[in-house]
């Protein structure tokens, strides 16, 4: 069996009367990319605070690296990488300063400081802003220059708060491809993020809403089990349609993409588009085509209103 | 067109958020309740009850009715006795008494020649105080109790006192202001730029990150206030610097003894600063607690008024503030030329308050988001 790195049973969070963490269980494995998908407010950000000691748990157990938190958390501190979702460096030092001082709050010094330090600059190309003053850089650039803070203990485990929900997609790219050399080396990561793109890219993948894991899995599984089929509809007067649609209880959803509409079917009806042409004969001469699911589906067919 | 019920609708707005906004809403209640308390009550340039000491040296009949009547004046509360003048006035250096009354051995013959009775020896560095005992300068002094009311004195064209001004003979307020104005500035700058230092981490997200570090939270109190020392003694050589130079305030005491002391209550300072610091929520608040140690510190420190002239539950107020314990430290090096040593009880509280302050914010600043 795979080594463990974080273990939460029946975990909950309790800010007054809004239960912002509910009753959830987690297991991350070594090495993984483990990623938290959910909207806003759905309890991402706490459970992270929750794993590395920031917020106390109003019940349940955490373990984290073998270590109980939130009781054991100053040991754990030295172990872990942090990258909150607002950015938290100092905005009146240089990038250089910044990553002196990160170095040196976690023991670092001397000669092996420097060097750490002109290793991260090298990782995540920060060469040009050595000496910039960090207020002045762009969304991307300050989002490299976390990462290389957030890594320059070289963390076991690395949590990263919606790191990229100030960059373009680009960026994006290459940011993801420093996560996976990350994870390569052997560094586990825990990340949040409301992008389907970028949760397609985890090894595995939670999905939260209103506190609650709806399902995880790895991504592929994800997709097999959903339990609809899924059909797209290019016609006119698709707003109309997607109102008659979605009160249709074998419907699962309907979402419009441009000129087409995706719906998605449950699989209990076993010719999904046939069924759709005769029970709305509008359809007729419509274009419709099967497709493949995505994470999207998944993620709209497991949360939302229309969830029993 | 000016829209009366926008006008209205802010107007409401801004009511409800001065009322939710509790610290604003205290300062509303709380600095005129304070300000007048203290003016109106608290401070009294009329002042009474000065802490002196006797000398007497005549043992006789005289020199006890004198004493009765000085006591029968209020104006001076006689604390301590000593054998000689010159133990006397170590006591007023030290800062244990303000003034020492010496009634000589001839007060008998005195009286007959009708020369002034005794010598006031006056601390004059507040000029309130040198003022007060001054005023008894001219105390209508008789043998017979019942002619004093007759309006007779005995002595009606001359002085019953000799009195002697030591270190601020020519009364300038600025003599006693300068170092004052120190421990003023000293609070106002330390205070606030620590009062801000954790907030503004918090403010601007710095401090989600730090908490997630390895550092503790007294390594980032005894960090966060080092720095600040180095200002506040540049502040001390700037303050007593021009002083010297534009407004002629003497430094008799020696430098270091000097830097010593403000050390001690820098260190306090700041040490207070960090505690509102951690208990503010921004540092718009921070700001406003700080009004809150700043006002009591100029107004009861003894910076503008006289310790002495305050009531009783005025003065445990100013015992409190570090402020209060400086202005007599700094008062009695830069002044009285006093060793630090002599004002022990003064330097020892700030020492603990220091101690205690840092303490206290490590203890407050939690390395959780609960």
């Amino acid at each position: 069996m795979t080594e463990l790195v974080i273990q939460a049973h029946n975990l909950s969070k309790q800010f007054g009367t809004l239960k912002a963490v509910d009753n959830i269980s987690l297991k991350v494995e070594k090495g993984n990319i483990y990623g938290f998908l959910g909207p806003n407010g759905c309890g991402k950000s706490t459970t992270i605070r929750v794993l590395t000691g920031l917020l106390t748990p109003t019940t349940g157990q955490v373990e984290v690296l073998g270590l109980a938190i939130p009781r054991q958390a100053d040991a754990l501190r030295l172990r872990i990488g942090y990258m909150t979702q607002k950015f938290s460096l100092y905005e009146d030092l240089t990038v250089e300063e910044n990553l002196f001082f990160m170095g040196q709050i976690y023991g670092l010094a001397g000669t092996e400081l420097k060097a750490r330090c002109l290793e991260q600059i090298d990782t995540y190309g920060l060469h040009a802003l050595q000496k910039q003053m960090v207020g002045g850089m762009s969304g991307g650039e300050k989002q490299r220059l976390s990462l290389a803070c957030a890594t320059i203990n070289k963390p076991e485990l690395l949590f990263l708060d919606e790191p990229t929900s100030a960059v373009d997609p680009e960026n994006r790219r290459d940011f993801w491809e420093k996560l996976f050399d990350l994870s390569e080396q052997g560094t586990t990561i825990l990340v949040t993020t409301h992008y389907m793109d970028e949760a397609e890219r985890c090894h595995r993948l939670a999905i939260m809403e209103s506190g609650a894991i709806r399902a995880d899995g790895s991504p592929d599984e994800l997709m097999q089990k959903m339990g609809v089929n899924i059909v797209e509809v290019k016609t006119s007067g698709l707003r109309s349609l997607k109102s008659k649609l979605i009160a249709n209880e074998q419907v699962r959803s309907a979402a419009q993409l441009g000129v087409r509409l995706r719906v998605l079917v449950y699989e209990q009806i076993p010719n999904p588009i046939d069924w759709l042409k005769s029970q709305y004969p509008e359809l007729h001469n419509a274009e419709l085509t099967q497709a493949r699911p995505t994470l999207e589906d998944v993620f709209v067919s497991v949360t939302g209103d229309s969830r029993e | 067109m000016i829209s009366f019920a926008r006008i209205r609708a802010v107007m409401f707005k801004e009511v409800k958020q001065l009322a939710r906004d509790r610290l604003t809403f205290a300062m509303i209640v709380m600095i005129p309740l304070i300000q007048l308390t203290l003016f109106g009550y608290a401070i009294n340039t009329d002042v009474r009850h000065i802490p002196v000491a006797l000398v007497d040296q005549s043992h006789n009949q005289t020199g006890r009715l004198l004493l009765e009547t000085v006591r029968a004046t209020q104006i001076v509360n006689f604390t301590k006795t000593f054998d000689t003048p010159k133990a006397a006035k170590a006591a007023i250096g030290t800062g244990e008494v303000r003034a020492v009354l010496v009634i000589p051995h001839d007060i008998n013959q005195r009286l007959a020649q009708q020369r002034a009775l005794a010598h006031w020896l006056v601390d004059g560095t507040d000029s309130v105080i040198g003022g007060a005992i001054s005023g008894l300068q001219n105390m209508p002094f008789t043998l017979d109790p019942k002619s004093a009311n007759a309006g007779q004195t005995l002595l009606d064209a001359n002085n019953t006192f000799e009195v002697a001004l030591y270190y601020n003979p020519s009364r300038r307020t600025a003599v006693n202001i300068v170092p004052g104005l120190l421990a003023v500035i000293l609070s106002m700058t330390m205070v606030l730029f620590t009062s801000i230092a954790i907030v503004r981490e918090r403010e601007r997200g710095n401090l989600e990150l730090l908490i997630t570090t390895p550092v503790r939270p007294l390594e980032l109190m005894i960090a966060k206030i080092v720095p600040y020392i180095f200002v506040g003694l540049i502040q001390v050589v700037i303050v007593l610097g021009l002083g010297y130079l534009m407004f002629d305030v003497p430094i008799h005491g020696k430098p270091h003894e000097i830097l010593l002391g403000s050390l001690l209550f820098i260190s306090a300072s700041l040490a207070l600063g960090l505690l509102i610091s951690t208990l503010a929520r921004s540092q718009l608040q921070a700001m406003q607690m700080t009004l809150f140690v700043l006002l009591p510190s100029i107004l009861l420190s003894g910076f503008m008024f006289p310790y002495e002239g305050m009531p009783v539950a005025a003065q445990w107020i100013a015992e409190a503030l570090p402020a209060t314990h400086f202005m007599r430290i700094i008062r009695g090096l830069v002044l009285r030329s006093a060793e630090l040593s002599s004002l022990w009880q003064d330097s020892l509280w700030l020492g603990a308050f220091t101690l205690f302050g840092v303490f206290f914010a490590a203890r407050r600043f939690t390395k959780t988001l609960d």
